[in-house]
């Protein structure tokens, strides 16, 4: 099994759902994160003073798949997350050693 | 005689002017510090409130209104002992139960503007010893000066609703205490920009609105005078927004809330000492004129000077308080206008204006600077770095303003 972690452009989160549910995949954990790549960040204007905005916002999706499906699981995340710009975020890939339904107790690739 | 129509209108300013601080000031400024120090900054307009509420009873009214020198008021109205249930303000109509009240709304914000100069590193102790050191030693002559029948009041000097009392008092000891105290951690360079701009226009906009009870009320009546106070603040305030935005997308491209509403109080401020007695064409002139300014003078405090009054109480406030007085002198005789007090002429109104602006602005900064040395001296002026750091809503009020 694997364990995708995922950092994409706050816009791309709807395509990115559509993608994943277009290839079977029902689940995933998003959250709102800070952070900062080659993008940098940028300045904003207060009162005539420029402050350096040093982390820009983006959304972290995670998904737990079969080691069958994470390809196609990678492939569908970068092709709906790019825009082609600095900043469209990374793609990072985990083994995922167990998994729990908490509901259920089963367990393994059952419990995704 | 009680007059109802003017005690209506001066009882209805002075609920306006309370908003102004409470919660407009308050909001305001909580937008415009980090999340951490919100509460802290709200807390500071509150107590405020209610410690100058008991001052201004307990002494503070008496020594700013009561007859006595030319420099400080007399102590016949001690905890309001001789104010009766249908005492009369002689020439208004007015119970004085409801001027005690509206003067007392003025001395609830004017010590209030000042938390703008120490957000998000003083001492809460110190906030309180300061404020109601300050009404006593500031506040109080110089609205005995000025509105008491002290000497600037014989001199012939123009402030309808305080360009001199409120704002260049206000301004000018922010200066000083924000100089004093030293400059948050990271000023200049990695300073964190306001939590929440929407906040920030919110209580602008409460500002606004109250502002037409503080300079139309200050015609202590509901006539004429009131409706071209209330005219001439709107306008001012309206152009001054409007110069703010056109500036800023010069400069920098895009207009911004925070600058267009910092251009609205900056007009507000402008207008105050003037506003009842110039016409629409004046405050339209002085609109333009404090919006300008005021955008000059924030770059130049922070920026040359160095001095973090951090959320620019003398650029706005004091610098624009005191473009309305000095302007006044050649703006009341437009249309619309009152013309000026004293026989000889503009030019001479000028130099009252100049004196009065000077006199204060200096009294402010001594005044100041002893009270904030024996504070620092006794209670202690500044948090720990580490206090700073964690953010002062925790450290001083044990309250987070944002929960899960």
């Amino acid at each position: 099994m694997k364990y995708i972690t995922a950092i994409i452009q706050p816009h791309r989160l709807d395509q990115v759902r559509e993608a994943l549910g277009a290839i079977g995949v029902h689940g995933m954990t998003a959250s709102d994160v800070y952070g900062y790549g080659r993008q940098k960040g940028h300045t904003e204007v207060y009162r005539g003073a420029e402050y350096e905005i040093n982390y820009v916002p983006k959304i972290k999706v995670e998904i737990a798949v079969g080691d069958d499906q994470a390809e196609a699981v990678i492939e569908a995340v970068t092709e709906a997350a790019r825009s082609g710009k600095i900043g469209d975020g990374k793609i990072f890939v985990w083994d995922l050693d167990d998994a729990r339904r908490i509901r259920t107790g089963e367990t393994g690739g059952n419990a995704l | 005689m009680i007059d109802s129509g003017n005690t209506a209108w001066i009882l209805t300013s002075t609920a306006l002017v309370l908003l102004m601080t409470l919660p407009g000031l308050a909001l305001f400024y909580a937008g415009l510090v980090q999340a951490k120090n919100m509460l802290s900054v709200l807390m500071h307009c509150i107590t405020i409130a209610a410690l100058a509420s008991v001052f201004w009873v307990v002494c503070g009214y008496s020594l700013a209104f009561e007859a006595g020198n030319a420099l400080i008021g007399g102590l016949s109205e001690v905890m309001l002992a001789g104010v009766a249930r249908d005492s009369v303000v002689e020439g208004t109509g007015l119970p004085e139960t409801v001027f005690v009240m509206f003067q007392m709304t003025f001395a609830i914000i004017t010590p209030a503007l000042i938390v703008g100069a120490f957000v998000e590193r003083i001492r809460f102790a110190a906030v309180m010893a300061f404020s109601v050191a300050w009404l006593l030693l500031v506040y109080v002559p110089v609205t005995h000066w000025v509105w008491g029948g002290g000497w600037l009041a014989e001199w012939g000097v123009m402030d309808y609703a305080g360009g001199i009392v409120v704002h260049v008092t206000a301004g000018v000891s922010a200066l000083v205490i924000a100089a004093m105290l030293g400059a948050r951690d990271g000023f200049p360079r990695s300073i964190r920009p306001p939590h929440a701009p929407w906040m920030v226009m919110v209580g602008a906009c409460l500002l606004w609105v109250g502002w037409f009870g503080f300079n139309a009320g200050s015609a202590l009546g509901a006539g004429g005078d009131a409706g071209m106070a209330m005219l001439v603040t709107h306008l001012s305030a309206a152009v001054a927004s409007l110069v703010w935005l056109v500036i800023e997308t010069v400069k920098f491209g895009k207009p911004s809330v925070v600058g267009f509403v910092t251009g609205t109080i900056a007009g507000l401020a402008t207008i105050t000492p003037a506003s009842g007695f110039v016409g629409p064409m004046g405050g339209l002139i002085l609109g333009a004129a404090g919006g300008f300014v005021c955008y000059v003078a924030v770059d130049l405090v922070k920026h040359r000077f160095k001095i973090d009054d951090s959320l620019d109480v003398l650029a706005v406030h004091g610098v624009g308080g005191a473009t309305g007085t000095l302007l006044v002198a050649f703006l009341a005789a437009l249309p619309g206008g009152t013309g000026v007090n004293v026989e000889d002429g503009a030019v001479s109104q000028f130099l009252v204006q100049l004196a009065g602006v000077a006199a204060t602005a200096a009294w402010s900064a001594v005044a100041t600077f002893v009270m904030v040395k024996v504070i620092a001296l006794t209670i202690g002026l500044r948090v720990s770095k580490e206090e700073e750091i964690e953010g002062l809503d925790f450290t001083a009020h044990g309250e987070t303003a944002y929960n899960p």
